[in-house]
């Protein structure tokens, strides 16, 4: 892939991630902080179809530019064509086990699984 | 022959009327002999208008001669003694030690490059990456299969690229980066600073090929926008500006 649509994905997913934060946080504003985090609550967003869908989004945008963002620093940090190849899979691997992980504990609670 | 007499007569009355005098500090380190650099400290006299240029080589003609420093036309035009002058790169024979507006002048190598001895630095990298970007205009024609002689422009095309071409490949730019101190492979701000210069010209048709070149993963997208090039450069050139444009062209909010 390009550099230049990586960079596209970076910033877009940067601006994305920024507005669903946004709503989450008003999400939490509308009860009280502390009543909003409490067990019945989350598990209530959880179950909550579009929320849910809300959460797995954000965490795909915050993996995918969280883990292009470590990549280019490393990349910065240190040269070599083993290296950056090492890099740039690792990063991969990483963004998608990260993905992996959060989807299933967010399918799982809202399943009612847990 | 009058004239001969006269430049040499200038050439050994400068510094001897100075009653002024600062001192100049300047790295000392031989790679091929040296474990470590070192500052050699020397007494030099000074006027108004006396450059750090010449400061140096008041000091190779008087006290020391194996101080290496590379220049060449004094005027800041060839762009070959570009140095660390207290801690900021600017070219030695464009700085004069009055406007330092200190007593003790400290000369280092530029950052970021490899010391040959002493000031002088390879060049190497910044000529790799210069030539890397294609610093020409690309056309398939030629003036010489059709009649016409010249590829005239209006002065809003000029406009466009005119400040770029003021570059001198000093390299202070490259030096300044903060960048270009961590990633060895990174292209750097001069070499993008000239692809904007070629690309935003109306006359070149290699967009595509120089935008190519420079989106890869040490291209122009590692640059911070630091902003530290353009306000090393002694000749007005804005690189950061020419890098955030060209990024437009690879976003797609240019064309």
């Amino acid at each position: 892939m390009r550099e230049s649509t990586i960079m596209k994905i970076h910033y877009g997913t940067a601006l994305a991630a920024v507005a669903l934060v946004a709503v989450h946080i008003l999400m939490r504003l509308t009860t009280g902080f502390v009543e909003s985090l409490e067990y019945e609550n989350v598990l209530a967003n959880y179950k909550f179809v579009p929320y849910a869908a809300m959460l797995e989004l954000i965490l795909i945008l915050l993996a995918v530019h969280g883990f292009n963002g470590l990549r280019v620093i490393l990349l910065e940090l240190k040269q070599g064509r083993m290296y950056e190849k090492a890099v740039s899979y690792g990063c991969l691997v990483a963004m998608f086990g990260l993905i992996a992980y959060g989807s299933n504990t967010i399918i799982r609670t809202n399943m009612g699984m847990t | 022959m009058a004239l001969v007499s006269h430049i040499a007569e200038e050439q050994v009355s400068t510094p001897v009327s100075s009653s002024k005098s600062i001192t100049l500090k300047i790295f000392r380190y031989n790679p091929e002999h040296d474990d470590s650099s070192k500052f050699m400290e020397f007494t030099v006299p000074y006027e108004k208008w006396t450059t750090v240029l010449e400061a140096i080589l008041e000091v190779k003609k008087h006290f020391d001669h194996s101080v290496a420093v590379r220049y060449s036309c004094r005027q800041a035009t060839c762009g070959s003694c570009g140095m660390m002058i207290n801690g900021k790169p600017r070219l030695a024979c464009f700085t004069k030690i009055s406007e330092l507006d200190s007593n003790v002048v400290t000369v280092e190598p530029m950052n970021n490059f490899p010391i040959i001895r002493d000031l002088a630095v390879k060049f190497e990298r910044l000529f790799d990456t210069h030539q890397k970007i294609k610093p020409y205009l690309i056309r398939d024609d030629t003036e010489l299969e059709t009649d016409e002689r010249e590829f005239l422009q209006t002065p809003e095309e000029v406009e466009q690229y005119i400040q770029f071409a003021n570059c001198i490949k000093c390299g202070l730019c490259n030096s300044a980066c903060p960048t270009m101190a961590t990633d060895s492979s990174f292209v750097g701000p001069q070499a993008l600073a000239q692809a904007y210069r070629y690309v935003a010209d109306s006359r070149d048709k290699g967009k595509d090929s120089r935008l190519k070149i420079i989106d890869e993963s040490h291209g122009i997208w590692r640059c911070h926008f630091a902003g530290s090039c353009s306000q090393v450069c002694p000749k007005g050139v804005d690189p950061a500006m020419g890098i955030q444009l060209l990024r437009g062209y690879l976003l797609g909010f240019r064309s």
